[in-house]
């Protein structure tokens, strides 16, 4: 049987960079890939704005993955593509993956194992829209494969719900191909994605963007018709006598996205309620010794030079990994005015020299300051102009040396300042 | 005063525009780029316009493209129908340039994205 030192699931911008980070810190790795090619869904995000960040340009997806594609091929790492993992076993030493492809059955034993599976989109059946199944209601993802890779346009008068990136991003896309669109809906007060997408995306092509209204209902027999749309309160239910019939012939859904960790939770990682993805340390291991999780399947992230760096980080550790290594957990809180913080714990034993945490706020915020600290004690703090949910934070540390005990908890707090 | 979303990075500042064209003040903005792109978005708007262009293979019926350049906002259909009228008939690949200096506007069209290899064109695209 094979056997290999780092085995990474998904070949994505995550896996890529994990995969990159392992091979050069001497590991012999192999990836696996559902799909026919490399590069995740960045080959139907053709938009740029990928890689500012990293690479301080604004790169369209397949531009961003090709560059990670070209430097996983010239440092010959192997990728078995269209191959499915269909079970993981975890073993005295090691796992034992077993997958599926053109050549039949595969087992392959790892030493470590990175889970870069990405995340998936919220469909219909998950926001409760009444009325018949008609044709024509897509996830904003399904109608960007549609547009971007088949060359088909999937509607010529469209409803988008849900102000999420993608969903932003596709109202600006078909808006170009010559479809209409009517407008996005939004069941929240405030909206989800990037500030910077409701500008570029809606406000350059007069989109109108209605918050606090959802989509209730869809009529049409075979293809959609039309949609019923209401207001609805802060607790997001329907305001009766606000419902209005909007004629379409597609409703597009951008109503969030979930971390995949199927293969996770076969293996009894413990995911955390609040990021939806693995409790982590700061290298990235999750609570199973051997197991990492990165990218989109760690957290949802809203900028990809995040996900390659989280792969970076998942790649560098699998490789270094040591079974018969000690560890000492502690762990990492997000207080009341946060959404969630990544990493959740932090490893005593490993070099924390450079931990990089990740956070959203709860809200959307004026003038304010993060602090961390240990056992009550002020470890850090910053001030941020503001803070929006939808954008995400990054920050790295330096926590060896600060006194930090196996009994210490780490919290991370948002305090609200007065305006100036 | 007029007040905008800077889309230069995504830190997404919030920047308030005053004055009058030739002597605007920006305010709100974390760095440089955000005060001139305030100026440019009361000025000519710019952006970078990706899309895709068909081909004559039937197996990537797509392929991606994008300005090599921003171009003025209010020429976006303009490019887009420019582009629309084009057909890639050979295999192309990233970076390549399809149309040099669109409509006179000093950017340059530009394939995004790699081209398949023929095992992922059969997989893709069977039945």
């Amino acid at each position: 049987m094979r056997s290999v030192d780092v085995l990474i699931i998904g070949g994505g911008p995550a896996g890529l960079a994990a995969a990159i980070a392992a091979r050069k810190n001497g590991a012999e790795v192999l990836l696996l890939e559902r799909e026919a090619r490399l590069g995740g869904i960045l080959k139907q995000c053709i938009h740029d704005g990928f890689g500012l960040v990293r690479y301080g340009e604004k790169l369209s997806g397949p531009e961003y993955a090709g560059r990670f594609i070209d430097e996983f091929h010239a440092l010959q790492i192997e990728a078995l593509t269209l191959t499915f993992v269909t079970r993981i076993e975890k073993k005295q030493e090691g796992f034992l993956i077993t997958a599926v492809n053109r050549e039949g059955l595969e087992q392959i034993h790892t030493k470590a194992l990175i889970l870069a599976t990405g995340c998936r989109e919220r469909t219909a059946k998950q926001v409760s829209i009444h009325g018949t199944r008609p044709a024509g209601v897509f996830t904003a993802g399904t109608a960007q494969h549609f547009t971007n890779l088949l060359g088909l346009l999937p509607t010529k008068k469209c409803v988008i719900l849900g102000s999420g990136d993608i969903g932003l991003i596709m109202a600006r896309r078909l808006t170009l191909e010559g479809a209409e669109v009517l407008g996005v809906y939004e069941a929240k007060p405030t909206p989800s994605g990037l500030t910077r997408n409701l500008h570029q995306c809606l406000h350059d092509f007069n989109i109108p963007l209605h918050l606090s209204h959802t989509v209730t209902r869809v009529f049409g027999q075979d293809r959609l018709s039309a949609v019923e749309i209401m207001q609805v309160d802060e607790g997001m239910n329907p305001i009766p006598g606000t419902a209005q019939r909007v004629e379409c012939d597609a409703l597009i859904l951008s109503v969030g996205l979930i971390p995949e960790n199927e293969l996770a939770e076969g293996l009894g990682v413990v995911i955390d309620p609040k990021t939806k993805g693995p409790l982590c340390d700061a290298g990235l291991m999750t609570s199973v010794p051997g197991v990492f999780s990165c990218g989109n399947a760690l957290h949802v992230n809203d900028l990809v030079d995040y996900v390659s760096q989280s792969g970076e980080t998942a790649g560098q550790n699998a490789a270094l990994y040591d079974p018969h290594r000690e560890q000492t957990l502690i762990p990492v809180t997000a207080g009341e005015g946060l959404l969630y913080a990544v990493p959740q714990r932090l490893d005593l034993q490993s070099d924390n020299s450079a931990v990089t945490l990740y956070f959203r706020s709860r809200q959307n915020l004026g003038r304010c300051r993060l602090v961390i600290t240990a056992d009550g004690r002020e470890l850090f703090t910053r001030n941020y102009p503001f803070l929006r949910p939808p954008e995400m934070e990054r920050l790295t540390l330096d926590l060896s040396d600060r006194g930090l005990t196996a009994e210490t908890e780490i919290k991370l707090e948002i305090e609200v300042m007065p305006d100036v | 005063m007029c007040e905008l979303t800077c889309i230069v990075c995504p830190r997404g500042c919030t920047l308030q525009i005053t004055g009058e064209a030739g002597n605007y003040t920006v305010t709100g903005n974390a760095c440089k780029r955000g005060e001139q792109f305030a100026t440019a978005e009361m000025t000519c708007p710019m952006r970078t316009l990706c899309t895709t262009v068909k081909t004559a293979f039937p197996a990537v019926p797509v392929i991606s493209v994008r300005t090599s350049r921003e171009i003025p906002k209010e020429r976006i259909f303009d490019v887009m129908r420019e582009i629309n009228s084009l057909c890639i008939t050979h295999p192309t690949g990233r970076g390549e340039v399809i149309l040099q200096n669109v409509l006179g506007l000093g950017a340059d069209i530009i394939v995004t994205a790699d081209w398949p290899e023929e095992q992922d064109k059969e997989d893709r695209y069977e039945q």
